[in-house]
């Protein structure tokens, strides 16, 4: 309190003391009978030096900034369209930097020259047409230039990918990235929202999971449609008005989704199962999205909830994640972690997929870490995920987590749903 | 805050003018508060955008502060934010969200749109075009009032339990249509959008006043293309913000339906936090592309002025003409019209068809050109020129080195394929900071100090403006300049804390914490610099030196006005203009300068 007393007296002292200076400075200009709109030659010269030193400062804190951090934080590219990517950045660079210094070094120049001297009158130079033709198609000509090299990237970058990419979806919400592998079919298993529940967390879609979603959401102990008949009925609770509200919002919700969870099985085709079932699911940041050197990926993107934005730094890649709509985007990663490692001297580094779109409050927090394997490497991590105890596998897991549901205690009917989202 | 204003202007104003036109009497209400004179109207914005920027400044110093020594407690913190927002002095997570939101909004709507249009729109326009007043004083005067009410909104979301909105100034949704997704996205959403409402409303009466006030209002002889540059530019920015900011209000509107009648524009298939949502079918993709179709505009609606206001300084201050004034009103007019065939460049990486992103690379590219003219025809207006440095041209001079270091790294953001890896990085931030927050605000303080005498009738203290100046460039350049290397590195961008990279990324880390610290101390030394021209706008407005008519022996009508403020401008007759603005150094003449009002002299041609 005292030391919030202090600074308050402090900054009126200072404003005082500010005034009375100022105050000063207008007696003094009154005597020498010197208007505030009158600027001297002395202040016109201090200005105009001001000028030169500026510019030296600019130029070489720019120059510092560039030598010491400029690519650094970038590091290498680690994917093949990177390393275009790059090319095209330092092109693009050279340009910039070209014009930054020519422009600024007349800018300041031409402040420090043609200061106010006495007896020298301007030059009364309104228009001269060659000039400006000059200074309007020497621009357009070099972004032609730009124009031109970056559509090329920018259509090989977002072009379709090879058919025998491999196929992985990112799915985000808030505030983890899952990844999930096609598998040996290398086709991505089907998928819709509704079908979320706390066994089937990326909503896959095959005649199973669809009867397992109307069923849940009938009988779901706390949010299934009878439950939640049964409480709004139930004469010995007593629920606000709010909560009652709530319950009915659900209720309604519910039964709409119930319905079309109905069609989707009048409708549903089973050969499209397989796809899903042999799909490989890694969630971060726990687990990690391996990839493999030299292999191209084609990558589609989901969001559970709002935007994402799957953000890879070292490979150049980004794409945001949208709910209701799947991107994509593809990259082929071309240098393993150990190499990176050992370029960056950092035995510790890894990729990372970062969230690069803002999320909610812990948006910061979201990423996965990323491996890039050599390809033997890789092949036995992915063996290893998708057999025996540690399978990732959609089937090994829906089982797992089947075989969880029927040990957990039926009686607690409530918090089973929470054991099994907590294993 | 406009009662300081008012007061001020009561005080130097207490001798009382004789009511040339023989008005009815003004009472104190009519006179300061509900006024319908545009030049009061101008100061009402003036200083309500002053004290905008002095609170979004805060902000901004209050979340670097996170930034630079995250997690650390800080009494300043503490001390603005209290135990709710930053329980033990550590600014809580949501709320650093919140604090950058209303940071970008209140920069970019209030200060940058609302302060600079409104102020020197306001006050210019009739005086360049010698106009008694605006067309419409009332529409006027309802245009400062709604901008009063949305100031008032927008600074009360500050202080709802669950805090402002969260979702960043560009407000996308889910995000900030879902209360479940972030606190900010319940009440203060909510306010958000009705602040956001009104002051679309205020800015479309101004700017239909503006166009109808440069098309009808010109005095005899004041031909199109014999208006000051300025003018023109807020005529175009009038333009641009009648045909865009009806879309921003349509987006606004159905985002509003989304969150409070259950409709789905911008909603499909959301689970959020355990909740299975029915919406089906919207977009959130349909929200960027209207946002978009305003906020690209916008970015010219907020520059345009500065730039017309530094043309106006940098030929008066240069005692030469504006070089090529036809090229410059060329390059206004590409520049407006282009702005509006852009604004996809935001959304290269949002899932966009990539075919729809090369389209705009290429339009978005060709802005460029005009704005190359630009810099280019100050640069040589500054040859061979004689030039003042009044605290307004230091600014203006300032504004050209902003305008082209920003922009020249637009081109690298445009470029679709470069973008993908800066896209939302701190590299976007730095650009567009520079090229338009600095730029803007610098023809801002620029205005300020070259037409203070005009609006107050009383100078500003010259060295307290070289001071504020100096300090002022020197920590922008330094806030903004180590933030494009944060963004080349990648950095995303609205990040609460970076020690996430310690976990993969230790080079990284280290050097994104060096450039944070750096960049919050240059942001430090630059606030602090605000207090001096706080302190000098103020005390100025009060006690500042006693203003000759023209002040800094300028061509425009409004230094032919008596500087005691009269309604209707002009005691006699309206000024008739012979000549174009910028008969600087003209050969043959006496002095280095002749007003706009002057007749040619015989066998004189007109430029």
């Amino acid at each position: 309190m005292i030391s919030k007393l202090v600074v308050l007296i402090v900054i009126v002292l200072g404003v005082v003391a500010l005034a009375q200076l100022v105050r000063l400075y207008e007696l003094s200009s009154k005597i020498r009978n010197k208007g505030e709109h009158e600027i001297s030659s002395r202040d016109n010269r201090l200005n105009a030096r001001m000028m030169i030193a500026f510019m030296v400062i600019l130029f070489g804190g720019f120059i510092y900034l560039m030598v010491h951090y400029g690519w650094a934080g970038r590091g290498v590219a680690a994917s093949v369209h990177g390393h275009d990517l790059d090319w095209l950045l330092n092109i693009n660079y050279f340009i910039i930097i070209a014009v930054f210094f020519l422009t600024n070094t007349l800018l300041f120049v031409f402040a420090y020259k043609y200061v106010k001297k006495p007896g020298v009158k301007a030059l009364f130079f309104p228009h001269n047409n060659k000039l400006e033709m000059i200074w309007t198609i020497i621009p357009a000509v070099v972004l032609a230039v730009i124009i031109v090299l970056g559509l090329q990237q920018w259509n090989a970058a977002t072009d379709d990918a090879n058919d025998k990419a491999i196929r992985v979806e990112l799915f985000s919400k808030q505030f983890d990235w899952t990844a999930r592998y096609a598998g040996e079919d290398n086709v991505l298993g089907k998928f819709d929202y509704k079908l979320t529940t706390d066994k089937n967390l990326l909503a896959l879609m095959n005649a199973e999971t669809i009867a397992d979603a109307i069923d849940n959401m009938l009988n779901n102990p706390t949010l299934g449609m009878k439950a939640i008949e049964a409480k709004l009925n139930d004469k010995s609770i007593m629920l606000s008005n709010e909560e009652r509200e709530k319950l009915e919002t659900t209720l309604h919700r519910n039964e709409d989704l119930y319905r079309l969870l109905v069609q989707m099985q009048n409708r549903h085709d089973n050969k499209v199962d397989a796809a899903s079932w042999d799909d490989i699911i890694l969630t971060g940041p726990v687990e990690r999205l391996y990839l493999c050197k030299g292999k191209e990926y084609e990558f589609t993107f989901r969001s559970k909830d709002v935007i994402h934005s799957a953000h890879f730094p070292n490979f150049r890649a980004q794409m945001n994640t949208v709910p209701g709509l799947t991107t994509r985007f593809k990259f082929t990663p071309d240098l393993t972690t150990k190499e990176m490692r050992k370029l960056k001297n950092d035995p510790k580094f890894d990729y990372s997929l970062l969230c690069n779109k803002v999320c909610g409050g812990s948006h910061y927090k979201m990423y996965m870490l990323v491996e890039v394997l050599e390809e033997a490497e890789y092949n036995k991590v992915m063996k290893s995920m998708s057999e025996g105890d540690t399978s990732h596998k959609f089937k090994d897991l829906w089982a797992k987590a089947n075989a969880m549901m029927e040990e957990a205690p039926a009686a607690e009917g409530a918090d089973s749903t929470v054991v099994v989202a907590a294993k | 805050m406009a009662a300081v204003a008012h007061e001020a202007h009561g005080h130097h104003d207490s001798h009382g003018h004789h009511d040339d036109h023989g008005h009815h009497e003004e009472n104190f209400v009519s006179k300061y508060i509900f006024s319908q004179d545009h030049k009061m109207i101008g100061k009402q914005f003036l200083v309500t955008a002053v004290f905008m920027g002095v609170v979004a400044m805060l902000l901004s110093i209050l979340f670097r502060i996170q930034l630079a020594w995250p997690g650390e407690s800080s009494d300043f913190l503490s001390f603005f934010l209290g135990d709710t927002w930053a329980p033990g002095g550590v600014l809580r997570e949501d709320m650093y969200l919140g604090l950058v939101t209303i940071h970008g909004t209140i920069m970019v709507f209030f200060l940058l749109t609302g302060g600079l249009s409104g102020t020197f729109s306001n006050l210019l326009i009739p005086l360049q075009l010698g106009a008694r007043d605006m067309a419409s004083g009332f529409l006027n005067m309802l245009s400062y009032w709604f901008f009063f009410i949305s100031s008032l909104l927008m600074l009360s979301s500050l202080f709802v339990e669950s805090g402002p909105a969260m979702g960043g100034w560009t407000i996308y949704p889910p995000l900030s249509a879902l209360p479940q997704a972030i606190s900010g996205s319940g009440l203060g959403m909510t306010l958000w959008l009705f602040s956001m409402t009104i002051f679309i409303a205020s800015s479309l009466i101004g700017s239909l006043n503006y166009i109808v006030t440069v098309l009808n209002l010109r005095t005899k002889g004041m031909s199109m293309t014999r208006m000051p540059l300025t003018v023109w530019a807020f005529f175009v920015t009038a333009i641009l913000g009648v045909l865009s900011f009806p879309v921003l209000l349509s987006a606004a509107l159905l985002l509003m339906m989304d969150r409070l009648a259950g409709t789905s524009f911008y909603l499909s298939d959301i689970i959020i936090s355990g909740e299975m949502l029915t919406n089906h079918g919207g977009s959130p993709l349909l929200y960027q592309h209207l946002f978009w179709f305003l906020g690209h505009p916008e970015v010219y609606i907020v520059l345009l002025p500065a730039l017309g206001l530094s043309s106006e300084i940098i030929s008066t201050n240069s005692r030469k003409p504006i070089f090529g004034y036809r090229a410059m009103i060329g390059s206004i007019l590409a520049i407006g019209f282009l702005s509006f065939i852009v604004w996809a460049h935001h959304m290269f990486v949002t899932g966009m068809n990539p075919f729809l992103g090369s389209v705009f690379v290429f339009t978005t590219l060709l802005i460029a050109i005009p704005s190359a003219v630009k810099v280019f025809n100050y640069i040589t207006t500054l040859w061979k020129g004689s030039i003042v440095f009044t605290p307004a041209m230091l600014f203006a001079i300032g504004l050209v080195s902003t305008f082209i270091t920003g922009g020249v790294t637009g081109i690298i953001l445009a470029d679709a394929a470069l973008d993908i890896t800066i896209h939302d990085t701190y590299f976007v931030v730095a650009h567009f900071h520079v090229v338009m927050g600095l730029s803007a605000v610098f023809g801002m303080f620029g205005g300020v100090y070259h037409w203070f005498p005009k609006m107050f009738g009383r100078m500003m203290n010259t060295r307290l403006g070289y001071v504020h100046f100096w300090i002022t460039i020197i920590g922008a350049y330094g806030v903004f300049f180590p933030m494009h290397f944060v963004g080349l590195a990648g950095a995303p961008r609205r990040y609460y804390d970076y020690s996430i990279y310690g976990e993969f990324d230790k080079e990284t880390f280290g050097f994104i914490m060096d450039l944070n610290v750096i960049i919050t101390v240059f942001a430090i030394i630059a606030a602090l610099g605000q207090l001096i021209f706080l302190f000098n706008f103020f005390y100025s407005i009060y006690r500042g030196p006693k203003a000759p008519m023209n002040p800094w022996n300028a061509n425009t009508l409004e230094w032919t006005t008596p500087v005691e403020h009269v309604h209707g401008n002009w005691p006699g007759e309206l000024p008739t203009v012979h000549r174009w603005p910028y008969d600087y150094s003209k050969p043959g003449s006496e002095t280095d300068f002749i007003p706009q009002n002057v007749p040619l002299m015989e066998g004189e041609e007109e430029h």
